[in-house]
């Protein structure tokens, strides 16, 4: 397994002063709001954390980007949905229960679970099957580690991943043509799950999650297509056999269950040979490169896939 | 088939005959506008995608108020026939539009992907097909162009129900769900497209009855 690691500025050294300033006086106010029962969305919250291995030598996509520009169905299907229509959602208190084909299943609280992990801070790529990309440092610890605390038994094969459902927080999720079906539900192979790559996020930019991002709890698999991966998570299950996952049933056709990124395989309505990179700066800005193999992380997980045919499992 | 001649049965919206051009001029500013955000930088974080689909968006707007056009007047009795050829020309350059920004500042005139993209995605192709239908239309709306085809000019321009038919699969297409957008412009766009048959079928049964 290929690690590398190499000296970079810390999140406070990204973030424009400015935000940086005013997230704190945001946080101050928040203790506050808090305190007297106001204030759902001020959840924000400096994090522990360390810098991890697998950073990215790109430029960190901008703050304001990362958390205005998103899809996240559960709050509606415009990018700016999930900014401007998650107020309502209370990501704590919170708990996710790791459960299914496990010696020791444990409902966990968003809180412990943070204690009981070690954080890393993590660069990565992002790649939405829109063809777009980011870069994000998330904040997290790696699904492995979790897994490995509630000990996987020798039938698992896969583990499967399901989303909160709560239509009166997320104006999404309250039914409707446009409506995907609730709750969202996501899976990976056992081996793709325990590989160090896949992060479970609980905060990025050095803060908790914003509710937009998937608050408290997402996973983040840096060489597949964003989709998979699943916000705000309540369950976690090893099982036996492939589970469905929400894309995938919507449109067999264009979302497949492993959607690693491959710009040889073309969605069907797009090709996926390059990717818009978000928050280049205007039309000139020239925010169009080329999409690598896995996202440009086939070091770390071709073996995974072997001699699969990856235009048939796509 | 209306004509475009019959303005004289037209109340006209100003009193002089400006007034097309300054529809077509009013019709422009979304266009405008959004160019003007997106130079400097005020159409958040992929403001290409935002442009392109913006264009698109109001082609379809002004294409469905041109085929709205003798439907108006044959239920409420008001004619804006004498707007139609702008509305139409006006659906016509936010096409133009649309195509350029996919060619130019989407796939920045990379001529590989983009005829790798059109031969292959039926989304696109139909999206294509629709731009080339128009292009004869938009060609032939002026008054030389009625003069000179006479009546294959009325034959030519039904056209634009096909164009209709293709725009509203491509619209469609354009999402990764079905929602309440792409499912009421496509599903308006047909209605002018069944109204249009419904009544050239009645006109053929009226002259073939006694």
């Amino acid at each position: 397994m290929a690690r590398w690691s190499y000296p970079r500025p810390s999140s406070s050294e990204i973030t424009p002063r400015g935000v940086w300033l005013s997230r704190r006086s945001l946080l101050a106010g928040a203790t506050l709001g808090m305190a007297v029962g106001a204030g759902p969305r001020a959840f924000a919250a400096a994090l522990h954390t360390r810098p991890g291995p697998f950073q990215a030598a790109e430029k960190p996509t901008p703050l304001e980007d990362v958390t205005h520009y998103n899809n996240f169905y559960e709050f509606g299907l415009d990018k700016t949905d999930p900014s401007t229509r998650s107020g309502q959602f209370r990501p704590r208190p919170w708990t996710v229960s790791v459960e299914g084909l496990v010696a020791r299943p444990r409902v966990w609280d968003i809180d412990a679970l943070i204690a009981a992990l070690p954080l890393e801070e993590r660069l990565y790529r992002m790649r939405c099957v829109e063809a777009w990309s980011m870069v994000i440092p998330w904040d997290g610890f790696p699904l492995a580690s979790l897994l490995a605390l509630a000990e996987p038994l020798g039938s698992a094969r896969y583990v499967a991943f399901e989303s909160v459902v709560r239509p009166a927080e997320m104006p999404g999720q309250t039914g409707g043509l446009d409506s995907l079906a609730w709750p969202y539900v996501e899976g990976l192979r056992l081996d793709e799950a325990m590989n160090p790559l896949t992060l479970l996020a609980v905060g990025l930019y050095g803060e908790t999650l914003p509710n937009q991002n998937g608050a408290p709890l997402r996973l983040v698999v840096p060489w597949k297509y964003g989709f998979k991966g699943i916000k705000s998570i309540t369950r976690i299950r090893l099982v036996e056999k492939m589970p469905p996952t929400t894309w995938n049933q919507m449109n067999p056709a264009e979302y497949g269950f492993f959607a690693n990124v491959n710009p040889e395989v073309d969605h069907p309505r797009w090709s996926q040979a390059s990717e818009r990179v978000i928050g280049a700066g205007g039309f000139f800005g020239g925010g169009r490169k080329k999409t690598l193999m896995f996202n440009g992380y086939g070091a770390q997980v071709a073996g995974l896939y072997g001699t699969m045919n990856l235009r048939s499992f796509y | 088939m209306p004509r475009l001649t019959g303005a004289g049965r037209t109340r006209t919206l100003l009193p002089w005959r400006g007034e097309t051009m300054v529809l077509m001029a009013v019709g422009l500013l979304p266009a405008a506008l959004y160019f003007w955000y997106g130079a400097h930088d005020r159409l958040g974080p992929d403001p290409v995608n935002v442009f392109e689909r913006w264009l698109g968006l109001w082609a379809v707007r002004f294409l469905l108020a041109a085929l709205l056009v003798t439907p108006l007047r044959v239920v409420s009795g008001i004619s804006l026939l004498r707007y139609r050829r702008t509305l139409g020309l006006l659906a016509f350059w936010y096409a133009l539009m649309h195509v350029s920004v996919y060619v130019a500042l989407d796939q920045q005139g990379n001529l590989a992907v983009l005829w790798h993209d059109i031969t292959r995605r039926p989304f696109l192709m139909l999206g294509f097909a629709a731009f080339m239908l128009l292009l004869p239309l938009a060609l032939t709306s002026n008054n030389w162009s009625i003069r000179r085809l006479g009546r294959r000019w009325g034959r030519l321009h039904r056209l634009v129900y096909g164009v209709a038919v293709l725009v509203a699969v491509h619209f469609l297409l354009a999402f990764k769900t079905y929602n309440a957008t792409s499912v009421s412009y496509a599903a308006a766009l047909m209605a002018m497209v069944v109204w249009r048959a419904v009544s050239v079928a009645r006109a053929r049964m009226g002259r073939a009855g006694p």
